[in-house]
This record gives C-alpha cells, structure tokens and sequence, in this order.
C-alpha cells in the first residue's frame, strides 16, 4: 500500500510505530501533489520547503517521545484560512499578494498538534459557490469520473473544492474546510469522502476570511469518519479572540466513532428530498436507513415543515452578512489596488476589478437587502424564519437523537453545468443549508455510487455539541456502507 | 426671559439637542487589546482588528461597559440589561472595516437626566435619551500632502460613548450650561477627561427654530464643534440663517452643517445621496451585552459624590451659597481642595480665599489645581497664622504671593522675610508717634473735623510698620494719640 | 421587489463597486431572479417569532482591559499597496 493510500489515522500509527517517517510520508504526498495538482489545480500555493522542516522537527520529536495527535502528518489548509507568512488569497484577486502576519486559531491549533502543513487548497471565491468554479485561481476537477463519458471534467463541488480533491486524490491525509451554505458536506459527497461541519462555535473563527459571520462552520475533511474525528480534536476549542465561539468542553470524538448506535432513534425527515433528484439517491437514503435498523436504531418519521425555505433564507441573511464583511476590500491597507481619479473611484474600481461575478452578485443583493425600507421585508423577516427553522431542529431532537438525510440532491455535475442560472447553483445546498441556519452538526459519509459511478453521500445532523453521536451514526454508516470504491484521478495511478 | 432670535415677523424660539461624543477612559480599545494614549507615532497602536484585516474579530473590553454603566448612572439614567451591537455600514478611509460597530436599537442606557444652573440662578432638567457605546474613527490628514490623504488608525476603535439630549434647550446658554455640566459629570466619574481641544469630548449640535408654541420644524445638525464657546456662536449662527430661510420665504433643508469660527457662520457639507443608507443590522460576530444586576449595583456604590450631591452638601455642611458652592464643585479635584482646607477651619472664609487669590494665582501662573504650586495643607497652615494673629490680613497676601512663587509653607516664608505681626503696643507706639508727628497739618485738620484723614493715619503707620501692625492695635493707639 | 437600472446603479454604488453600463441589463436580470425566487419567504407566518441573530446562543464574554496588542506597525503597514511613511495613502478627500 502506497503512503497515500493510508487514512490518517493509519498513518498517524505508522509514524509513532516508526514504521516510515513524516519526512517519507510528506515526500509521497509533495510527489502526489507535483505529479496530479497541474490537473486537479486543487492547490493555489504548494508550501513544499515548510512542509518538509515541519516533517523533519516532526520526526526529531518523535525521536524524543513527544508525540501529539498529529506530530508528522501532513494536511492540507483551505486558502479561506489565514496562514503567516504564506500568502491566503481566499480564492480571489482581490487579495492580491496578501500576506498574513498572524496565523488563523485553527490552523495555529492544528500546528501546535505537529502537523505538516502541505499547501493551501483552491476554493470558490470568499466561500460563494457550490462548484468551485468562481475561484480567481481556476476550476478544480473532481478526480472522480463518469463510467459514460469518462472525458467529461466534472466539479469538486464547493466551495472547500480544492480539499476536497485533495484528500480524494490522495494529496493530502486531510484538508481543512469551511462550510457556510454547505461547503464541506456538499464537495465531500461530490467527491466521496468524509466532510465535518461541526457545531457553530466549535472551532473559532478567528483569521478565517470571513464570509458570512453567523454562518461560517470551520472543519474536517478527510477519507473516514475516524480521521475526521481526529482532525476537529486537533482544531477545535474555545477561542477567546472569537466572541461567538463556543466555551463548552471537547467531547472524545475519536472514541465515539466506534460507539453503537444500538437504542439511538435515528430521524427521517420527509421534506429532505427535491424536484428531480434522482432516485438514486432516495434508494440510498432508504438503505441508510436500514443500515442503522440493523445497527440497532430506531428509525423515526419526522418533519421539519420549514425545510424549504432554508435556501431562501441563507440567500438573504448570507449576502447580506457578506456585504458587510467585504467592505474592508478596498485597496487601502492590503491587497489589489486600482488607482482612481478620486477616493470613490478607488474603492469602485479596486473592487470592480477584484471580485468574480458571483461575489458582485451577492455583494449586491446583500446590499440592497439591508437597505432603507427593505430590512423589515428581506432581512428581519429571514432571522424569523432561521428562528422557525431552528425550532423545527429543536422539536425534532426532543424525540430523536440524530437524523439521517441526504447530502444533496445530485452527484458531481459537468463543469460548466448551472452557470446560466445562480439560481441552480444554490439549489445545490437544499440540503446542507438548514443545518448552517440552526448551527447544528453535520456530517456527509460515502454511502454509495449512483449509475455512473459517481460518489453520493449519506447525511447524519446532530444535536448542537453533540458531534460525537453524529460521529456514532456517520461511522456506523461507513461500517456498513463499506465504501471502498476510488476516483480515478489519485496519487499513484498513471494519467 | 426666554431666549430668541428676532427676525423681521417677531421672535422665534430655538430648539437644540446635542450628541455629544465622548471618549472613554481606558487602557485598551473597545474591541481590541491595542493601547489608547494620545499622541503616539502613527499606526504603533494599531490592532489587525483596528485595522480590519481579513479574519479579524471584536472582543468587548470589560472597563468600557464599565464606564459606560458609570456615566449612565451619573446621568440618573436607566442602565438597560440587555443591550446590542449593531453596524453602521458606510466607506470612508479611516473606517477601514467600512463599517463602525455600535449600537442601534437597543442602546446599553436609556433615559436619563441633567441639571443645568444658568447665570440668573435658575435650574432647569435636561432629559438624556440615550447613551450607547461605539468604535472612533481614525484620522485623515488631508494637509500633508497636494493630492493625497494620509490614514493613521490609532485612534481606530477607541470606546466613544454617544450621548444625546432631548431637544430639551432653548439657547446658546443653556447649551454651554449643559455641555459643562456634562463635562464635570464625566470627569468625576472618570470616564472622559471632556478634553474638547484634544478631542476627546465632541459636540454634534441640531438646530431648529420655530414661532413659539409651533410644533417642531427641520432641523440641522452642526457636526464636529470643539469648544464650548463655539457651540454657543453655532447655535446663535445657525438659529439666524434658518430663520432669515423661513422668513424669506424658503425651506430649511435638513443637512449635516461645519460651523466655520473665523467667518462665524455654518456651511454646509458635501455629502452624497446615499451617505446616510447605513444598513444597520446586528453585528453577527457579537453577541448580546447582558450585564449582571449585582455589577451594576457594585459600580453604583463606587461612585464618587456627583457634583449637585456634593453641592447640595457644601451649601449645608459648609452654608455657602449656591453660587459660592457651584464654582467650588465644578471640578472634583478643586472641592477636593476646598474641603482639605475648609476642615477645623472658617468655611466661608476659605471659600473666599479659594474663590479669590487661590484662582487668581492659578489663572495667572497656567496651572490647575491638580499642580497648584500651593498645596491644600499649606493654605490651611496660612489661614491659621492669619486667626491666631501671628500675620495681619494684607501681610497674608503678600505670604501667598510668596507661597505662589516658592512652593514653600507659610511658616518658613514669615521667618524667612521677618512678617511677623507687630503686636508689640509700644513699637506701635512709636510708630504712629513719629507718623504724627510728621503730619502735624494732617493732626490739626483731622482735630478741626475732617475725620477722612484716619485712614490715612493708618495707612501711614502701616507703611512706617511695613505693614506688619496688627491693625486693631494700630486703630486703638492712633485713637489714643489723637485724644479720640 | 423589481429592480430597475437606476437601483442596480444605486446599490452598486452603495456597496462601491462600479458596473459599466453595458453590464446592467445581465446583472439586473440576475439579481431580480434572486430577489423574485426570495420572495417565497412571504408565505411563511412569523408571526410573534422572535428574529435569531446567530445561531450561537450565548451572552458576550467581556476581556479584561489591559494593553495586549498593537505596537506592531511594520506589520500593519507591511501589505499596503501604498503608503507615505508610516501612514496608509489614498486620494486626497475634500470634506
């Protein structure tokens, strides 16, 4: 078995039983990435020389027994997430050279447990996409390919794009994400993989390029649910420098991946499905669900009425938030600068200049949504409905302990495929949105390939904090899936 | 007598509120850990949150809500529990965020009152509708350079409480008694120094008129003023264009207004249609302010006795006069003063010489009493020279004048320049024996009736003395020689 | 809700980002689909719901107030695109 080919937490144990070192492990993964990031473009900004002094004092530590939990491996850093003295673009020209001097609490978190840090991976413009194709940087391809029409370039899904290909092409043992909309769960189903939004909160947002504030989730990408556990025990934790993040204490997330879900009464809500999904994906869903009858769950009928307007709802309150958050794009302290004949051409052009299409877009619907006149009808009245949304979540969990869902309503498409229209962009996030508008944990797990043999994934959402039944059930449903199909774009295979 | 503003169709009264801006003492910024002095190298105290850099975030220092509680309850206002941070969301170079996080709908303090003394004795309440907290701006220089401004964020996110009145005044008057009164408030809680030429105190003025009992008209704010005094020429400067507007026949547009001292008038500033569409919404990466009962009631036993309190008492502990104990208390450090001295000693008698050469001395030599070159303990030495008749009243003067000069205490000053009152009878004796004789003209005149010329028997004796005759004595053997 | 160019120019305006004319049509078109699809909110009943500000439910943690930060002005002048000595630039404002 090739180094890549080991999930994390495998390779973790490989490297305290000294059985390689993060020197070899690194090398594989820096080839992997010289070898298959032309193509995949998963990477913006490949840290090869840090990664290995990282490897190396990785390696002089576990010589002297100081063994974290991730002394040595190497992962892979969404560029949303601020990285001193390697450049963060967040997927956009408007950043320019833009060097942080402070580094994100995550990935300073992620640091301070040994990792070695790869690069920063390739994402849709300030997190607004489900495709990744909005990035300054260029589309990512999915290593994944159709049976029929094996040529076809398809998307990553988005906006954690380019980790999302990484870790399934096998570059990278894990990856960061952020997930806003959808943004880990959704590329993590697209490319058959495990995607963690953690509870808000849960991991602090501080030096994470913010897009919309209350809806910002930062987490774990990875090939198992274990890794995935192990990868949020390594990022989260309360962060004083973030007013929103959360003071409640860790759970054992790793632990809990190997708890039955014997007793446990497992949620179906009914309104999880969508005008032509493909029934593929329903046939997954009710195999999901038996899978957790034969694991000992109780499988309960539940609604969640408001589920649909949840995609109405974040493309109100998430421009909005965005609008304001981006203002600070002005090419005064950092980043592009276009020269203008006067201060408000400056910030005009610098911003025209600088932002992709859709960022203008909801820049502006965000703008004209908080508005005079138009809070009450737009803005006030979606925070209304996220408070009917998050009850619905609420009144659910006083009888279940976990739901099980779809991720979303398709496999991978075609790049270039719903760029005539946002709007069938965002039906992308059906699915994944609610869970961002209420702050509860969710997770996608690779249940199945649809008739293409293309990765569709499996949803578990939890109770706010309780990450580690929604680790119980997702991995519960890995047991069972027993995934173990490849893309074929990965490290190792000819191209 | 009301105030108002005769135009050519009669008397026209006018309404004013005041936002006043103020700076809050403190270590730290109000969302940030940079440093808030004055005057520091440009962008040394400068957070990456000051500067809104990508990822950043607000965290809310402890001692401005503190000091914004104080204020409140200094204000007799209501301290509301539950509070918000909201963002006003506008573009300008030293608002780097592009937005200033403050706070909307739901304001950390509510309403509240002031009293405000006015010259002709009389008081009036002045009603507070809110007090909230918000970030400052940084500077633009617009001077230093032909076609370029140049940004210094250090004063970026320093904690501004905003305080506004109702539009409960009705003249320049009453605006100078209120800003005052406001000022001394704040510096006795400690939570602005009210320091309008540093800045750290601003006034924003609205101005309307209207024919008395006529409902409210357009109002016009006046942004930016930085003194007293200038507030005071704003309000009559503004209240005289709008009317001379209504009486020609025209509307008072409501604008944003600079007042320009040197021409004495207020012009208008370019603003944009859209420059007041501040989209506020709540701060999505705060949370709502929830204050502890039990802190607030632990900062309102803290506080120190607030001016009118304290007034109120020296009018009865001491039985001063309301004026006398006003001008006392208007600043802490100088009741302070007074108190030291006025303990075990003549009230009223401290409170002249206070009132009188203590300022005097002040005024003259630039300094306040906080570095008064005479200290609290030595007057109080002095004044008791003075009652156990060791120096005479006039001596005392020129004692202080010297205490003024030297720093040093009365006792050392006397000894040193030998002013002991004479109190020996027969010196004076001699004195006034040789002073008649010298006068004998004056002594028969004075003898014939002109009783004027004792003064100047006095005076002469005093001189001859160096003016250390106890002057009760001096009196009584001035009398006895000339047979009285 | 319909937006006409003149409130396309308006909003871009507020959020300072300059549109040439020939694009107003396309994003016009595109943002009155958003704005049109958004409408489907209206048919929910809120009444007497209370707005969620966050999902984070919590009160604000305050810090205490010493001085832990700033001093660094190399660092915050480090990315400026241009500055005049220690001082960030931009085209001279006219108050």
């Amino acid at each position: 078995m090739m180094l890549t080919d080991l999930t994390l937490a495998a390779a973790r144990s490989g490297l305290r039983q000294r059985a390689f070192t993060s020197r070899e492990l690194t090398e594989a993964h820096l080839a992997a990435i010289e070898a298959l990031n032309p193509r995949l473009n998963a990477f913006i900004t490949v840290t090869g020389e840090q990664a290995l002094a990282q490897a190396d004092a990785a390696d002089a530590a576990l010589a002297r027994g100081d063994e974290r939990p991730l002394t040595g491996v190497p992962i892979a850093m969404k560029d949303l997430f601020c990285t001193e003295g390697v450049r963060t673009t967040a997927g956009s020209r408007i950043l320019g050279p833009f060097v942080p001097p402070y580094e994100s609490t995550v990935s300073a978190n992620l640091l301070r447990a040994g990792a070695v840090f790869l690069g920063k991976t390739n994402m849709d413009e300030f997190a607004m996409g489900s495709s990744n194709m909005t990035s300054a940087y260029g589309a990512v391809e999915n290593p994944w390919k159709r049976r029929q029409d094996a040529d076809a370039v398809l998307v990553p899904g988005g906006s954690s794009g380019g980790s999302a290909a990484a870790v399934a092409a096998r570059l990278a043992l894990g990856a960061t994400g952020t997930d806003t909309g959808g943004s880990i769960r959704q590329p993590a189903s697209f490319c058959g993989i495990v995607g963690l939004k953690p509870t808000y909160g849960r991991c602090s947002r501080w030096g994470v390029v913010a897009f919309a504030s209350s809806l910002d989730h930062p987490g774990p990408l990875a090939r198992s649910v274990e890794d995935c556990a192990v990868l949020l025990g390594a990022m989260a934790g309360h962060d004083p420098k973030d007013s929103t993040s959360a003071d409640v204490p860790l759970g054992d997330y790793q632990g809990a991946c190997g708890r039955s879900v014997k007793g446990m009464r497992i949620g179906v809500p009914r309104e999880y499905r969508a005008d032509g999904m493909p029934e593929e994906i329903e046939a997954l869903w009710r195999q999901g669900v038996d899978w957790l009858r034969e694991a000992g769950a109780e499988v309960v009928d539940v609604s969640l009425p408001h589920t649909k307007y949840g995609l109405a709802t974040y493309y109100i309150v998430a421009p909005a938030e965005a609008s304001s958050n981006l203002a600070r794009y002005d090419g005064v302290r950092f980043g592009l600068r276009t020269n203008g004949k006067d201060l408000c051409d400056l910030y005009e052009r610098t911003r025209a200049e600088g932002f992709g299409a859709e960022v203008r877009r909801r820049v502006l619907i965000g703008t004209y949504v908080l508005s005079a006149g138009y809070y009450d009808a737009y803005y006030l009245r979606a925070q209304k409905v996220r408070a009917l949304i998050l009850r619905d979540f609420t009144e659910a969990f006083a009888r279940v302990d976990a739901l099980l869902t779809p991720t979303a309503p398709s496999a991978a498409f075609v790049q270039g495929e719903k760029m005539d229209d946002p709007i069938k962009m965002y039906l992308n996030d059906l699915f994944t949105v609610p869970a961002d508008l209420a702050g509860v944990p969710a997770i996608s797990v690779p249940a199945g390939l649809d008739a293409n043999g293309l990765p569709i994934g499996l949803q578990v959402i939890g109770k706010p904090f309780d990450e580690e039944t929604v680790f119980a059930v997702g991995a519960a449903i890995e047991r069972a899936a027993s995934f173990d199909a490849l893309p074929t774009i990965r490290a190792g295979t000819a191209q | 007598m009301s105030y108002s503003v005769e135009g050519a169709t009669g008397p026209w009264e006018v309404v004013v509120g005041m936002e006043v801006h103020a700076q809050v003492i403190s270590k730290a910024k109000l969302f940030s850990g940079a440093p808030t002095d004055f005057g520091a190298e440009p962008n040394t105290q400068v957070s990456f949150v000051d500067a809104a850099f990508p990822g950043m975030l607000p965290v809310i220092d402890r001692e401005c809500v503190a000091q914004a509680v104080r204020t409140g309850l200094g204000l007799n206002a209501h301290i509301n529990v539950v509070s918000r941070f909201d963002r006003k969301n506008y573009f300008y170079p030293d608002l780097p965020a592009g937005y200033q996080i403050s706070q909307y709908q739901h304001p950390i303090v509510g309403e509240g009152t002031i009293e405000i003394e006015l010259a002709d004795g009389s008081a009036r309440a002045i009603g507070i509708t809110r007090l909230h907290l918000e970030q400052d701006a940084g500077k633009s220089l617009h001077d230093q350079h032909p076609t370029k401004s140049l940004i210094d964020l250090n004063r970026a996110g320093v904690a501004l409480m905003e305080i506004v009145s109702e539009p409960d005044l009705r003249s320049p008057e009453e605006a100078g008694a209120y800003l005052r009164k406001l000022r001394t408030i704040l510096r006795y809680l400690g939570t602005c120094d009210g320091n309008m030429e540093e800045g750290s105190m601003r006034a924003d003025v609205n101005v309307s008129v209207r024919k008395h009992g006529d409902p409210y008209r357009t109002r016009c704010e006046v942004k930016n003023v930085n003194s007293v005094r200038f507030v005071m020429q704003a309000i009559e400067a503004e209240a005289k264009r709008q009317v001379d507007v209504w009486e020609s026949g025209g509307t008072v547009e409501q604008e944003t207004r600079l007042f320009d001292p040197g021409r004495g008038v207020t012009r208008s500033m370019r603003t944009k249609e859209d420059a007041h569409d501040y989209r506020y919404f709540p701060d999505p990466d705060l949370l709502p302010l929830v204050l502890d009962e039990s802190w607030i009631a632990e900062l309102k036993a803290e506080l120190p006795e607030l001016p009118d309190a304290k007034k109120r008492r020296f009018v009865g502990q001491y039985g001063l006069p309301a004026y006398d104990a006003g001008v006392l208390v208007a600043e802490q450090a100088t009741a302070d003063f007074y108190e030291t001295v006025a303990a075990q000693r003549d009230a009223k008698q401290v409170a002249n010489w206070v009132m009188g050469d203590f300022f005097a001395a002040l005024n003259r030599t630039g300094r306040t009493v906080a570095d008064s070159p005479v200290s609290a303990e030595n007057l109080g030495k002095l004044l008791d020279l003075i009652s156990d008749g060791t120096i005479n009243g006039r001596i005392a003067k020129q004692v202080f004048e010297a205490m003024v000069a030297t720093g040093h205490d009365p006792g050392s000053i006397i000894d040193a320049q030998g002013l002991r009152q004479v109190t020996d009878t027969s010196a004076i004796d001699a004195a006034v024996e040789r002073v008649l004789a010298a006068n004998a003209d004056k002594v028969a005149e004075y003898r014939a009736g002109k009783d004027k010329l004792f003064g100047f028997f006095v005076g002469q004796v005093m001189k001859a003395m160096a003016g250390k005759g106890n002057p009760a004595l001096v009196n009584e053997v001035i009398r006895r020689h000339l047979g009285n | 809700m319909s937006l006409d160019p003149a409130t396309v120019r308006r909003i871009a305006t507020l959020a300072r980002i300059h549109v040439d004319d020939a694009e107003i049509p396309q994003l016009q078109s595109e943002l009155n689909g958003i704005l049109g699809w958004i409408e489907q909110l209206n048919a929910v009943n809120i009444e007497g719901v209370e707005p969620l500000t966050g999902a984070a439910r919590m009160a604000l943690k305050m810090r205490e107030d010493v001085v832990n930060d700033g001093g660094a002005q190399d660092k915050v002048l480090a990315n400026a695109p241009e500055r005049i000595g220690a001082y960030f630039v931009v085209p001279k404002v006219v108050e």
